[in-house]
């Protein structure tokens, strides 16, 4: 029964295939086995929600789900939710622009919930937002910059202008330099 | 809603100042960080710790033959085995000769808190080496456990058993420090003859540090090489070196540590605890590699707690509410093993403890015990509970007395026209704010028109609070820490390499670093990189730490930039045939004044410092290279005023933070977004600390809050938006910087009970407890005495 199992798991577009242990869970077969480290595993009892993937369009905590469970299925994770390398989705462009990062070792979960959530509410109020954003935790940042870029995200899928400048967690108004990164 | 007050010259330039957008975040936002987990050695040994489950006891069985001959498992190391590696182990800050208790890696006679390591497993990965644990015997006879209750706890450790026999009593520490007065006669005839002499005792409950990326190292022993090489997860690896190098007897160019993304840390990563050092002596004694990840239940249990303290507090004033005097007396619990020293902080809180005000005479004494408990480790703002009693004994005053809190304050506070002002305990503040703080802070927040606003609604029946808070934050820059170093380095092409002894853990020094280097040399931020936590690599330094980023790295590579700055224009007078004194640097463009023609590139001029050398100056030493180790005071400044408004649900108890604004003024701003962000996270600590965290002992010492589903971490819906003013008063170190990285933290937690205290009012007023659960609220409504 603890034989390894071989499993084959649809990751960010891509067929990948492993054998492992059926107790091994879905993070550590993505970390270990694929090596695919940006899930990170921040509590292992699937609080915390760094771990956040997509498993057949739905997020998941990986900690609590074992690899062979996701045997046939597809895994988005965050490295997969660029358009392409070296680009920004607009959820990992919006953390970016609101100071939505300080550490980054939650970042992960946070982007990956961020895309479902947002797919699954478009056009959330900020109460949604806060309550959506809950069942990640982040000790960095006091969550205002998270918050932030989700409003930012919206508008934008909404249609909104462009952001400029760097709204702060404050809504400080300031100004960002053209030839700033 | 923002607010910036800022003196002339406050530093703003092409870069400074600027809220330029990280360039940490694209490789984290994508997952590419690369945290200790994500590379870990394919030839690591995977540890696994057997702790005791018991919080003092005599180990009678530890047999662990059994899970040696599981396959899988390399080794099953236990005190006998490591204990007789160490040499020497103590922390560099604390220096050789500072008391501390008894260390040992592994315990192997007895133990002496929930979670202490007795054993550890090398196996082939983390799987099983938890399936090894299950296969050690393990008996333990029990004893009492010297714990503390939430309320009685200090007269349990003074008598009968003790934690440490060795080191003869369960007073850690004391203060003041032997030859120090042991008493203030003037203050003991003001608390004597004012009209007013008001005294509480403030508690303070156990909550931690919980960075999200736990923990963690990984060690390898090459003898061929006669190196240990160390990879941690650390705010300040050449402490990692140092401790381990000194634990195993070997020298520092034995030892190699560096740090790569670290996810967090608080304080908790400051120092080099038990475990980690295991690890290094097990990659030693076995002379392979050895990992080490924390899991959650580990780092709750064993990975350093903090606060946990009282302070009692007598404020003596006048009949017109003006301070005569202040007196504290703090007993502090340090745990069985203290990431330092013996713990505490008792010593920071008592030169703080004054605060932004003038308080006339002034005492302060206080004890640190041990207790078969966690070790204490450093948290944000670990000497905050100066603040925290402090500000509420003011709010208590002010409203015996009769007078507005904030009145109160304004009163008592330090005035521009006293500056430079020393304090009772000797710190000269030279460009505090205090004042001007607190009035920007009121207005943000509306503070006359809340009160109309708190009438009508306590007409109502509902039941509003606003609390008030100020503070002085001190960053201790003691020894080494104030005397960081940057090396910036301008190889051929032109663009130039930062190196210094931080470690980031969160606080955007690679972007707010190159930040301070770009604008000095004038060239772009992104020819720009910072180089840090790596002992070969970076000059010696102490990490990142104590708020001393910005002043200390940050002075020093301003200063650093300026010496480039000055070997570059001598370079390029030599090739435009002019006087450095008439060139400027535009873009990375050096030109002279004037004369737009006349001009050369930053990687020509790189080209001719170094392959161009014969052209120069017989005097001139060839290259671009610029080094500066500063000199900075040992304690810097800055200071804010938080205010906040809260509503308490009568029936349920719940608070809801409806506003909250921070005024601070922390100098220049090197990032303006940074340094916002600093706040709203140390905010958002205070919130956790007085709303939600509170890591809880049973009477026996078992740990009863082992997971994030017991212990409780605010979430995004739990905090409103912050709102932050800032007034900029430069300091006078270089850059005009000043500390700030722990002031949310620090401030946040009188400010949110004062506001509780303020709605209660009505009902009674709020006892001194913390945390605020809604069972102490609703207690209160109730009319339910506090236990």
């Amino acid at each position: 029964m603890s034989d390894p199992h071989p499993i084959t798991i649809t990751v960010n577009g891509q067929a990948r295939s492993a054998i492992v242990e059926p107790r091994k869970t879905l993070a550590d077969v993505l970390r270990e086995d694929l090596r695919l480290t940006g899930t990170h595993l921040a509590c292992e009892h699937g609080v915390c929600g760094a771990c956040t993937v997509l498993l057949d369009g739905s997020a998941v905590r990986s900690c609590l789900v074992f690899g062979v469970q996701a045997d046939g299925a597809e895994v988005t994770t965050v490295e997969g939710l660029a358009p392409a390398p070296g680009e920004l989705s607009d959820v990992q462009a919006a953390f970016r622009d609101c100071h939505g990062l300080q550490c980054g070792f939650c970042t992960p979960g946070f982007v990956v919930s961020i895309h479902a959530f947002l797919d699954a509410n478009p056009a959330p109020t900020d109460e949604e937002i806060r309550s959506g954003l809950s069942g990640n935790l982040c000790r960095c940042t006091g969550y205002a910059g998270i918050v932030n870029a989700v409003r930012q995200v919206v508008r934008e899928r909404a249609g909104g202008p462009p952001t400029e400048g760097v709204p702060t967690v404050a809504g400080h108004a300031v100004t960002t330099l053209p030839s700033a990164p | 809603m923002t607010a910036t007050q800022a003196a002339p010259g406050s530093g703003v330039g092409r870069f400074l100042g600027q809220s330029v957008k990280r360039r940490e975040d694209a490789r984290l936002v994508t997952g590419h960080g690369r945290y200790l987990e994500d590379v870990l050695w394919p030839d690591a040994w995977h540890v696994a710790f057997l702790r005791s489950p018991v919080a003092r006891g005599r180990i009678s069985t530890l047999d662990v033959k059994a899970a040696r001959a599981l396959p899988g498992v390399r080794a099953v190391l236990t005190g006998a085995d490591l204990d007789p590696l160490v040499k020497s182990w103590w922390q560099t800050a604390m220096g050789k000769d500072s008391p501390q208790p008894p260390r040992r890696l592994l315990a192997a006679d007895d133990v002496r808190y929930a979670g202490e390591p007795i054993a550890m497993v090398l196996a082939e990965s983390r799987y099983l080496a938890e399936d090894a644990l299950e296969l050690i015997d393990l008996d333990i006879e029990t004893q009492p456990a010297i714990v503390s209750d939430h309320r009685g706890r200090w007269g349990a450790a003074k008598d009968g058993e003790l934690v440490h026999p060795e080191y003869g009593s369960n007073v850690a520490s004391t203060l003041p420090y032997p030859g120090m007065p042991d008493s203030n006669p003037a203050l003991e005839e003001v608390l004597a003859s004012a009209p007013h002499v008001v005294e509480e005792t403030f508690h303070q409950h156990r909550y931690i540090c919980v960075p999200m990326e736990t923990r963690g190292i990984q060690a390898r022993w090459d003898p061929a090489r006669d190196l240990l090489e160390i990879v941690s997860s650390t705010q300040n690896v050449h402490e990692v070196r140092s401790t381990v190098s000194r634990l195993l007897g070997l020298s520092d160019v034995q030892v190699h540590a560096r740090a790569e993304d670290v996810g967090g840390a608080f304080g908790l990563k400051c120092f080099v605890d038990s475990e980690e050092l295991a690890v290094a002596a097990a990659a030693y004694s076995q002379q392979c590699a050895v990992a080490w990840i924390e899991d959650r239940n580990e780092n709750l249990v064993a990975g350093g707690h903090s606060r946990t303290e009282d302070l009692t507090v007598s404020l003596a004033t006048d009949a017109d509410g003006k301070i005569l005097g202040i007196k504290g007396h703090h007993v502090e619990d340090v745990g069985a093993f203290p990431t330092y020293g013996v713990g505490g902080n008792a010593g920071l809180a008592m030169m703080m403890l004054p605060g932004p005000y003038d308080v006339g005479q002034y005492f302060y004494s206080a004890e640190a015990v041990f207790s078969n408990t966690c070790g204490m480790t450093p948290y944000r703002g670990p000497f905050l509970m100066e603040t925290v009693a402090r500000e509420q004994l003011i709010d208590i005053t002010a409203a015996r007395l009769g007078i507005d809190p904030v009145e109160f304050r304004r009163r008592n506070m330090i005035r521009p026209d006293q500056l430079p002002f020393t304090t009772p305990t000797g710190l000269v503040l030279e460009t505090i704010t205090p004042i001007e703080t607190l009035d920007q802070a009121t207005e943000m927040i509306g503070y006359a028109d809340f009160r109309k606003e708190q009438a009508a609604a306590r007409a109502e029946g509902r039941i509003l609070g606003i609390g008030i808070a100020s503070y002085i934050e001190g960053s201790p820059a003691f020894g080494a820490a104030g005397a960081e170093q940057v090396t910036v380095r301008m190889d051929m092409a032109g663009q130039a390499l930062v190196f210094m002894g931080s470690g980031s853990h969160g606080q955007s020094v690679e972007t707010t670093m190159a930040q301070v280097v770009a604008e000095e040399l004038g060239i772009d931020i992104d020819d720009v990189r910072i180089v840090q936590g790596d002992t070969i690599s970076s000059p010696y330094g102490t990490g990142t730490a104590g708020s001393r980023t910005a002043t200390t790295f940050g002075g020093a590579a301003r200063i650093a930039g300026q010496k480039l700055k000055e070997k570059i224009l001598q370079v390029a007078a030599v090739a435009l045939e002019a006087s450095p004194d008439d060139l400027e640097i535009t873009d990375g463009v050096v030109s002279v004044k004037g004369t737009p023609g006349a001009a050369i590139g930053m990687e020509q001029i790189a080209a001719m410092a170094y392959a161009g050398h014969t052209m120069l100056p017989a005097d001139m030493e060839p290259g671009l290279e610029a080094k500066h180790r500063i000199r900075n005071p040992p304690l810097m400044f800055s200071n804010a005023c938080h205010a906040a408004i809260v509503e308490i649900d009568r029936d349920t108890g719940a608070v809801e933070i409806k506003r909250y604004v921070v005024s601070e003024d922390c100098g220049n701003m090197i990032n303006p977004m940074v340094v916002e962000g600093q706040i709203t996270g140390g905010v958002v600590q205070g919130i956790g600390g007085v709303f939600y965290e509170h890591f809880v002992y049973d009477g026996d010492g078992n740990p009863l809050t082992t997971t994030f589903l017991d212990y409780l971490l605010p979430t995004a819906a739990d905090v409103p938006d912050i709102e932050i003013g800032h007034v900029i008063t430069p300091s006078n170190t270089p850059g005009g910087f000043k500390p700030m990285g722990e002031g949310g933290a620090i401030c946040s937690p009188p400010a949110l009970i004062n506001a509780v205290r303020d709605a209660l009012a009505p009902f009674g007023g709020l006892p001194n407890v913390q945390p605020l659960t809604p069972e102490v609220v609703l207690d209160v409504i109730d009319g339910v005495p506090a236990v």
